[in-house]
C-alpha cells in the first residue's frame, strides 16, 4: 500500500531545513494567505508555492489521492459560494458586471468571478505548502520541533507515538478481521448496513482489547526509561538552525509583513480591479 | 562485598488482593551474579522483578513490609526514575517495548529523557549499537526488524544508561530457538564486557541454560523455594515438583534410571560427564518401545505447488506441498516471518495463492467464500482476546452458529455440549472477563470447535504460557484431536510442543518446504534444524554421546515413554 502523506527521505535543501523551521513557515504562510484577498499577493504566492513544491521533489502517488479529495471540496465550496450569495461579489468591490442571466436572482456576474477565483488561488497556495510540510518532515522531528516552538513535548510524543503503533494496530486489525470473518462474520458488501454496523463490534472490541494490552507494556516501558522525569527533554532527530534555516525563517517574516502590508494598504483586504 | 540486590524478610501485598503475593524473601545478588529466576505464572516470579526495577510499588501499590536494597540504596528514596539509572529491564514483548520511530531514537530515548546534548547522544548511541550489533539498524523503523533484532535494540535502549543490573523478563518467549540462544549468548557478552548484574525471570530452563549461569532461585507460591546451583538443582525433583520443565536431556538420564550427581556437571549436555548413565541410557533404549504408528486415514487437507507473492517477483511461498490426514496433529514450523501465517492465511482463504490448490477432501477450495470455509476450516487466534468479542462466554461461544441462523434450540444443545467438552460448562453464565487467561483460550477454541470445524489450525497455542498451562492446553487438544477424530494444524516455534504432541512437522524456511517429517527426524537433522532457525533437540546430544546409533529413534522412545506416563498419571488422577 502507497503511504499517503507520509514522511519520505531524500535530499533536497527543503528536507535539510529544520522541522522548527517548516513549521514555522508553514504557519505564517497559511495565516497569510488567510488573511490577504489582495489578487497580487496572491498570485506571487502561488507561484512561489509551485515552485518550491517542485522543488521538494514529491511524487504524485504521495499526495495524488489527497489532493483529488480537496479538489471535491473547493468544488463544493465555490458552489456553495455562489448558491447561498451569488452577489458577493459586488457586496465587495462595488460594481456589478452582467455577464449573462441563470435564474431568479442568479446572475453571473465578472466581480463573482473575480471574487471566487480568488478563494481558488487562495486553495491553491496553502495545499502545496501543507503538503510540502507533511511529506518533507520527518515526524520524529516534527514532535521535536513542536517542542521548540514552545508546545509540551507531551502533546509531540503522543504524535510521534501514534505513528510508531498505526502500522501495528493496522495489521492487528487485518488479522482480527479475517479470523471474525471466518467465524461468519460478514464484513463484506454482502451484509445489510446494519447488520455491517453491528459486526464492527465483533472487530473492534478485540482490538480494543489486544490494543490495551499494548498500551499496558507501552506505558511501562515508557516509565521505566524515565519518560516525563524532566519538564524538558532532548531529542536525537531534532536539526541544528543552520543558514538555511534563518534565511528562510527571515524570509517568510519579511514576506509576511510585506504581504500584509500590501493588502492592507488601501484599508480592505480585497485588490479591486474594478474602478 | 556488599550485595547488589538484597532483600531480607521482604513481602509484598497487592492493593486490590487478600494475599500476599510475595512472603519472607530473603535473597542476595552479589555485583556481577548472573542469576536465573525460574517458577510457574502465579509463583510470584514477575512481581519479585517488578520490586527490583521500582514497578513495583511505583505503578503497583500495595503494602511492603521488610527491607529491599538496591546498589546500597532504598527504592522508595530513588523512586522509579532514579532506579532507572541502576536497574535496566528488558520486557518480554519486543513489540509493545520499542518506543521509537527508528532504531537510534528508540536506543535513545532514556538519553532524551535524561536531557543529554545531542552530540552525547549520537556518541552513546552509536557505541551502544555496535555492542549489541544492531549498527547497520540505526535508521530502521521497527517493523523492518526480526523479533531478535528488536529484543537487542530494547538491550541498547536500556544499555546506554549504564545501568548496574540488566533485568530480562522472559526475554526468549517470543523468539525462536535459534536466535533464544543467540539472545543468551549476547547477554552474556554484555556482562563479560560490562561485568553488570544480570537477573534474567524465565520458565524455559533448558534454553536459558545455554550458558553458565551463577545461581538459580525457584520461586513457588510467592516463596523462595530454593537458592542454588544449576547443578544441584537439576539433581534434586524441585523442578518437576514446581512444574518447571528439566532439560530434557536431564529427564531422560532420570527415566534410564540414573541419579545424576552434581560433580558431573549436569548445566549442560556439551560438557556433562556423561560416562556413569551411558550404559542406563542404553539399556533404557533398547527396552523402550516406540509409539506405534497411528493407522492410515484419508487425505482431508491437500496443498499442491502453491506460491504466492504479495509482490510480482517476491515470492513469500514456493512451491509447498504437502498432504494431511484425517486426525493427525500436525505442527507447521521455521522461524518468525518464514511464512507460516501466510501459509495459514492461504488455507483459511484470506488471500489468493498466485498459483496452486488447496484441497479439502479431495474438493478444490477455490470457489469458496472465507465465511464457507470457516465452516470447516477453524483458525484460533494467538491471543484469546483477538477473538473474544462478546462479554458473556455462552454468547461469544454461540456467535458463529448465531451468525449463520442456526434455529436458537440447536445453538443451546450445540454451545452446551462444546461447553462440555472444554471444560467451560460450570462457567457458562459467567462473564468472559472473569476467567483466567487460560479459561479464556478455552473459550476462544470453543468458539471455534462449536462450528464443528474439520480442521483446527492454531497459532501460536502456547505462546507465554509456563509449562503447567502449556500442559493443560496441549493435553485438551489432543483430547479433542483423540475423542472426535479433528485434525489439528498447529503453527509454532515451540520444539517441545511439536516433539511431544504432533506426529509431523512440516518445516519452512524463506519460503520454501525444507522437511516434511517426524518432528523427532527434523529434530535431529543438523541442517535442517540450522535453516529453519530451529535447535537440536539436546536428546541427540545425549544419544550421541551414549553411542546410540539411531539418536531420532531414542528421540521417538523418549516422546512415547512421556506420553504413556503422562496418560498413567491423568488416569491416577482421574
Amino acid at each position: 500500500m502507497a503511504k499517503i502523506l507520509s514522511y519520505e527521505e531524500k535530499d533536497t535543501w527543503i528536507h535539510r531545513l529544520s522541522g522548527v523551521t517548516k513549521l514555522i513557515f508553514f504557519l505564517l504562510w497559511c495565516l497569510t494567505s488567510m488573511l490577504t484577498y489582495d489578487t497580487r499577493v496572491l498570485v506571487v504566492m502561488l507561484i512561489f508555492s509551485l515552485v518550491v513544491f517542485k522543488i521538494s521533489k514529491t511524487r504524485w502517488s504521495q499526495v495524488g489521492a489527497v489532493f483529488k479529495l480537496v479538489m471535491v471540496f473547493l468544488a463544493f465550496n465555490v458552489f456553495a459560494i455562489y448558491l447561498f450569495s451569488p452577489d458577493q461579489g459586488t457586496a465587495i468591490y462595488g460594481t456589478r458586471t452582467v455577464l449573462f442571466h441563470i435564474a431568479g436572482r442568479y446572475d453571473v456576474t465578472l466581480e463573482q468571478l473575480f471574487y471566487e477565483l480568488n478563494v481558488v488561488i487562495k486553495y491553491f497556495t496553502i495545499i502545496p505548502a501543507v503538503f510540502m510540510f507533511l511529506v518533507t518532515t520527518n515526524p520524529s522531528e516534527f514532535a521535536a520541533s513542536m517542542n521548540k516552538v514552545g508546545i509540551s513535548y507531551n502533546v509531540g510524543y503522543a504524535i510521534s507515538i501514534a505513528l510508531r503503533y498505526i502500522p501495528d494496530v493496522q495489521s492487528e486489525f487485518t488479522k482480527i478481521k479475517h479470523a471474525q470473518e471466518a467465524r461468519g462474520i460478514e464484513m463484506s458488501g454482502k451484509a445489510s448496513f446494519i447488520n455491517r454496523i453491528k459486526n464492527t463490534a465483533a472487530i473492534i472490541f478485540p482490538l480494543i482489547f489486544s490494543s490495551m494490552d499494548r498500551i499496558d507494556v507501552v506505558s511501562n516501558a515508557m516509565e521505566l526509561r524515565g519518560y516525563g522525569k524532566h519538564k524538558k527533554r532532548t531529542w536525537y532527530m531534532e536539526k541544528k538552525l543552520l543558514r538555511n534555516d534563518y534565511l528562510t525563517i527571515g524570509f517568510t517574516m519579511l514576506f509576511t509583513a510585506a504581504a500584509l502590508l500590501i493588502t492592507f494598504a488601501d484599508g480592505s483586504r480585497f485588490y479591486n480591479p474594478f474602478v | 562485598m556488599e550485595p547488589i540486590i538484597e532483600f531480607k524478610d521482604f513481602s509484598f501485598k497487592y492493593r486490590a488482593q487478600k494475599e500476599p503475593t510475595l512472603r519472607n524473601i530473603n535473597l542476595s545478588i552479589m555485583s556481577g551474579e548472573k542469576v536465573l529466576i525460574v517458577g510457574p505464572s502465579g509463583s510470584g516470579k514477575s512481581t519479585l522483578a517488578h520490586c527490583i526495577n521500582g514497578l513495583v510499588p511505583f505503578s503497583w501499590s500495595g503494602e511492603i513490609t521488610g527491607s529491599l536494597r538496591i546498589a546500597g540504596k532504598n527504592p522508595a528514596d530513588l523512586g522509579l526514575f532514579g532506579l532507572s539509572k541502576i536497574v535496566g529491564t528488558v520486557l518480554q514483548d519486543t513489540d509493545g517495548q520499542f518506543i521509537g520511530l527508528t532504531v537510534a531514537e528508540d536506543i535513545a530515548f532514556a538519553l532524551e529523557n535524561d536531557m543529554t546534548p545531542q552530540e552525547e547522544m549520537f556518541r552513546k548511541v552509536n557505541e551502544v549499537a555496535e555492542m549489541v550489533d544492531v549498527k547497520g539498524l540505526l535508521d530502521h523503523a521497527p517493523r523492518e526488524l526480526s523479533g531478535g533484532q528488536k529484543q537487542r535494540v530494547s538491550m541498547a535502549g536500556v544499555m546506554v544508561d549504564d545501568v548496574k543490573i540488566l533485568l530480562f523478563d522472559e526475554p526468549l518467549a517470543n523468539l525462536d530457538p535459534a536466535t533464544g540462544k543467540r539472545a543468551i549468548a549476547m547477554i552474556d557478552q554484555i556482562r563479560e564486557k560490562r561485568n553488570t548484574t544480570i537477573v534474567i525471570i524465565e520458565h524455559r530452563l533448558e534454553d536459558a541454560l545455554y550458558r553458565d549461569v551463577d545461581r538459580i532461585i525457584v520461586v513457588g507460591d510467592g516463596r523462595i523455594v530454593t537458592d542454588t546451583t544449576p547443578d544441584e538443582l537439576l539433581c534434586g525433583d524441585i523442578l518437576n515438583r514446581q512444574g518447571i520443565r528439566e532439560p530434557l536431556y536431564v529427564t531422560a538420564i532420570k527415566h534410564a534410571g540414573g541419579k545424576i550427581s552434581p560433580k558431573d556437571k549436569p548445566q549442560h549436555i556439551e560438557s556433562m560427564h556423561l560416562e556413569p548413565y551411558a550404559q542406563k541410557v542404553r539399556e533404557w533404549f533398547d527396552r523402550t518401545e516406540a509409539k506405534k504408528p497411528k493407522a492410515d486415514t484419508p487425505s482431508v487437507l491437500k496443498v499442491e505447488d502453491l506460491y504466492f507473492s504479495y509482490v510480482e517477483g517476491r515470492p513469500i511461498l514456493q512451491h509447498i506441498h504437502f498432504d494431511i490426514h484425517k486426525g493427525e496433529m500436525v505442527s507447521i514450523v521455521g522461524k518468525n516471518g518464514a511464512g507460516k501465517s501466510t501459509l495459514s492465511n492461504l488455507i483459511c482463504g484470506f488471500y489468493e495463492p498466485t498459483r496452486g490448490r488447496i484441497l479439502l477432501n479431495g474438493q478444490d477450495m477455490a470457489p469458496l467464500s472465507i465465511k464457507e470455509r470457516g465452516e470447516k476450516i477453524g483458525l484460533v487466534m494467538q491471543s484469546p482476546n483477538q477473538m473474544i468479542s462478546k462479554p458473556m462466554i455462552f454468547e461469544e461461544v454461540a456467535l458463529g452458529l448465531q451468525v449463520r441462523g442456526v434455529s436458537q434450540e440447536e445453538i443451546g444443545e450445540r454451545v452446551n455440549e462444546t461447553l462440555k467438552i472444554c471444560g467451560l460448562y460450570p462457567f457458562r453464565n459467567w462473564p468472559v472477563s472473569a476467567l483466567s487467561f487460560g479459561q479464556k483460550k478455552r473459550v476462544s477454541i470453543a468458539s471455534i470447535l462449536v462450528m464443528k470445524p474439520e480442521v483446527l489450525i492454531l497459532d501460536e497455542p502456547t505462546a507465554g504460557q509456563d509449562y503447567r498451562h502449556y500442559t493443560e492446553i496441549m493435553e485438551f487438544l489432543k483430547e479433542i484431536n483423540e475423542n472426535s477424530g479433528i485434525t489439528i494444524i498447529m503453527i509454532t516455534h515451540d520444539m517441545h510442543l511439536m516433539l511431544e504432541y504432533t506426529d509431523r512437522a512440516i518445516v519452512i524456511a524463506d519460503g520454501h518446504l525444507i522437511a516434511d517429517d517426524t518432528p523427532a527426524k527434523v529434530l535431529t537433522n543438523e541442517t535442517i534444524a540450522d535453516k529453519a532457525y530451529l535447535k537440536k533437540t539436546s536428546l541427540y546430544d545425549l544419544a550421541l554421546d551414549c553411542q546410540i546409533e539411531d539418536p531420532s529413534e531414542f528421540v521417538e522412545r523418549f516422546i512415547a515413554y512421556e506420553r504413556e506416563k503422562r496418560g498413567k498419571e491423568d488416569q491416577g488422577n482421574g
